[in-house]
């Protein structure tokens, strides 16, 4: 349980009981609230966790349903841009890695679906709303991996960028989503690590590699650092998911802290970012980088990108190719079940 | 890759850990934990000359090392296709299981000649690949790749068990870290068969034609040849019509439960260890093979 030194107060039951709501008073149900809030803002105070069985803020509740949702589909649509050349990696050791790597992003997504079921939202909501397009996930899914040094681009600078946002929500207040957050870490790690052997291998490779890999870093570059989201004078929820410990840095802050990580990579890789603009600020101590396109970050947002039409199909594709193998599965469970049932009423 | 970095082993070449064992080791960074057999220990111990295949064995690795590439090459297009997440990556971990067990024998089936298990799987032409028809067989709907698992894994479960005693120790040593993992795919395949079977009209439906498509492509798994015949007789292999009556019987045991019959079909007359293939094989290759073909001599 969060605090030690509180009670906590059980959360209202799903929407799906409903009815139980009605048979609590208004002033009991009143009071639950204040005494849920008291303890909700002292689990703020003391940067301590929240737990699905825990009374929360019906904005907290509903914010985080959509930040943890966005990001299992995130991973489940970033699947597809790296499958894509699983069956053309040019050796068999590159195949097994990225092969490992892309099964890794499903079990992201299905650990943060999960840690979103703790909120009461059932998966398969959440995957209907990705395939309705009601849901977003991460807009740098939606350009697409045109040539093999675009695996080590989207590791090392995307899967990066992820990082870089991901490992302070390690601490994020909501106890599953924070847990579930150690162990991508983990694993993004090592992605970020594979994308930088894979661009190292091919800047030291021959003059053709070379510039492929120069190619995929100057395609992936803005893309990668628009992954933190608007500048923060542009970021409406940022304050309030602050105060609410789910986010700890502004995007702007983890934006210009991964440019500063980006700069030392790259000299190693022997290569460069495309931006002129990029300095460390004496003054403010902080590295700056170039304008970036946000109209651009803004179209792709809003489904003008040049793969978003691709992976939804995909989605639904896969989905609906798979409905009938759930229906099966779901009707032999439904039929063991009977069956112990009767083989219990017999003994 | 820096040392700074910190953290994690390199996967790359797989040695960070390999001195230590077990869960103590164990890490999502790594291949496969502790200290089971890797590719790389059996490339390192061919070019050191302290294991090197026979003709015949590694003619025979090479049949075996083609025909579990050729399945994670199908198995990997099911990666972000399956029917649910969990499938995505139960059948991803199958096909990773496979490509391991195909670098192992490639790159043991290239100590005769020296060539790597790179230039084996990138820079052979399609009648010089030895795998047997089955594994070529496109993916289908989810039933067919399902009935394709169901035959396959039983097939090379009885088959790796009797290679872990073959004379050959790099032989046995790779069929021992295989086997327990191709029990995996049993246990995976069953389960779906009977899912499948019994779960809805049109899954049963689905899964009767899966199993009729497939079922003419079982017979050459087993038959014999001159090669097998040496193998046999040297005890470094077994001879695949010896299987048979296992993989009748097990297969047999879950096909009952299903409530299904064993299609009655008449067999293909395969060729694939003679390099004769169905039509399938050469898009597999083209496309497993266009890029590293396009950069040859390259470094990946």
């Amino acid at each position: 349980m969060a605090s030690q030194t509180l009670q906590s107060v059980p959360a209202e039951p799903s929407p799906a009981r409903h009815e139980t709501r009605h048979e609590m008073s208004p002033e009991d149900a009143a009071r639950r609230d204040a005494e849920g809030q008291a303890y909700f803002d002292k689990v703020m105070a003391e940067d301590s966790r929240i737990e699905p069985r825990d009374w929360m803020p019906p904005a907290y509740r509903k914010t985080l349903v959509r930040q943890v949702s966005q990001h299992a589909h995130s991973e489940i649509i970033g699947m597809q841009p790296e499958a894509n050349w699983i069956s053309r990696a040019p050796s068999l050791k590159r195949k097994a890695i990225l092969m490992a790597k892309v099964q890794d992003e499903a079990g992201h997504g299905l650990y943060l679906y999960s840690a979103a079921e703790t909120l009461g939202q059932p998966r398969d909501q959440m995957m209907q709303d990705l395939m309705d397009g009601k849901a977003k996930y991460s807009s740098i899914f939606n350009y697409p991996a045109r040539t093999w040094a675009d695996m080590g681009a989207i590791g090392w600078m995307v899967d990066g960028a992820a990082i870089a946002n991901q490992v302070p929500l390690c601490r994020a207040s909501f106890g599953p989503y924070g847990r579930a957050m150690v162990r991508v870490c983990k694993e993004e790690s090592f992605h970020q690590r594979q994308g930088f052997e894979i661009l190292l291998e091919l800047s030291h490779g021959t003059p053709a590699q070379k510039q492929m890999a120069q190619d995929a870093v100057n395609r992936w570059y803005a893309p990668a650092l628009m992954m933190f989201g608007p500048p923060d004078d542009d970021s409406p929820n940022s304050k309030q998911s602050m105060a609410w410990n789910i986010k700890r840095f502004s995007n702007d802050e983890l934006r210009n802290r991964f440019v500063g990580m980006m700069m030392e990579q790259v000299k190693v890789l022997e290569l460069t970012l495309p931006d002129k603009d990029i300095r460390f600020n004496e003054e403010t101590k902080k590295w700056e980088h170039g304008p970036l396109d946000w109209d651009e970050f803004h179209e792709v947002l809003a489904g003008r990108g040049p793969c978003n039409a691709q992976r939804l199909e995909r989605r639904r594709e896969a989905h609906q190719n798979g409905a009938w193998v759930r229906e099966a599965a779901a009707a032999y469970a439904e039929k063991q079940a009977k069956k112990q049932a009767d083989k219990e009423v017999a003994a | 890759m820096t040392e700074e970095s910190g953290g994690h082993g390199d996967i790359s070449v797989g040695v960070q850990g390999a001195t230590g064992s077990g869960e103590a080791t164990a890490s999502a960074t790594r291949i496969t934990p502790g200290n089971a057999l890797r590719p790389e220990d059996i490339a390192l111990a061919v070019s050191r000359g302290t294991a090197k295949p026979g003709e015949d064995v590694a003619e025979f690795a090479l049949r075996l090392g083609d025909d579990a590439l050729i399945l994670a090459q199908r198995l990997g297009h099911w990666i972000s296709r399956a029917p649910e997440l969990e499938e995505d990556i139960a059948l991803g971990n199958i096909a990773l299981d496979q490509l391991g067990h195909a670098r192992s024998f490639l790159s043991y089936a290239g100590g005769v000649d020296g060539r790597s298990e790179d230039d084996l799987a990138y820079f052979r032409r399609e009648p010089e690949f030895r795998s047997v028809q089955i594994f070529e067989q496109p993916n289908g709907d989810f039933a067919f790749t399902i009935a394709r698992q169901f035959v396959v894994s039983y097939y090379q479960f009885e088959l790796y068990r009797r290679l872990t005693e073959s004379t050959d120790a790099t032989l046995a040593g790779i069929a021992a870290k295989a086997v327990k993992e191709v029990d995996y795919h049993r246990d995976h395949s069953a389960q779906w068969v009977l899912r499948l079977a019994l779960g809805t009209d049109e899954s049963r439906e689905k899964m009767i034609h899966g199993l009729k498509v497939v079922w003419p492509y079982v017979d050459e798994l087993f038959r014999d040849d001159e090669l097998t015949g040496r193998l046999s007789e040297s005890g470094a292999a077994v001879e695949p019509s010896s299987l048979r009556a296992d993989f009748d019987r097990l297969t047999g045991e879950i096909l009952a439960e299903a409530e299904l019959e064993v299609p009655k079909v008449q067999p293909a007359p395969g060729g694939g260890r003679r390099g004769l293939h169905s039509e399938h094989l050469g898009y597999i290759l083209a496309e497993m093979q266009v890029l590293a073909r396009e950069f040859p001599g390259a470094s990946w």
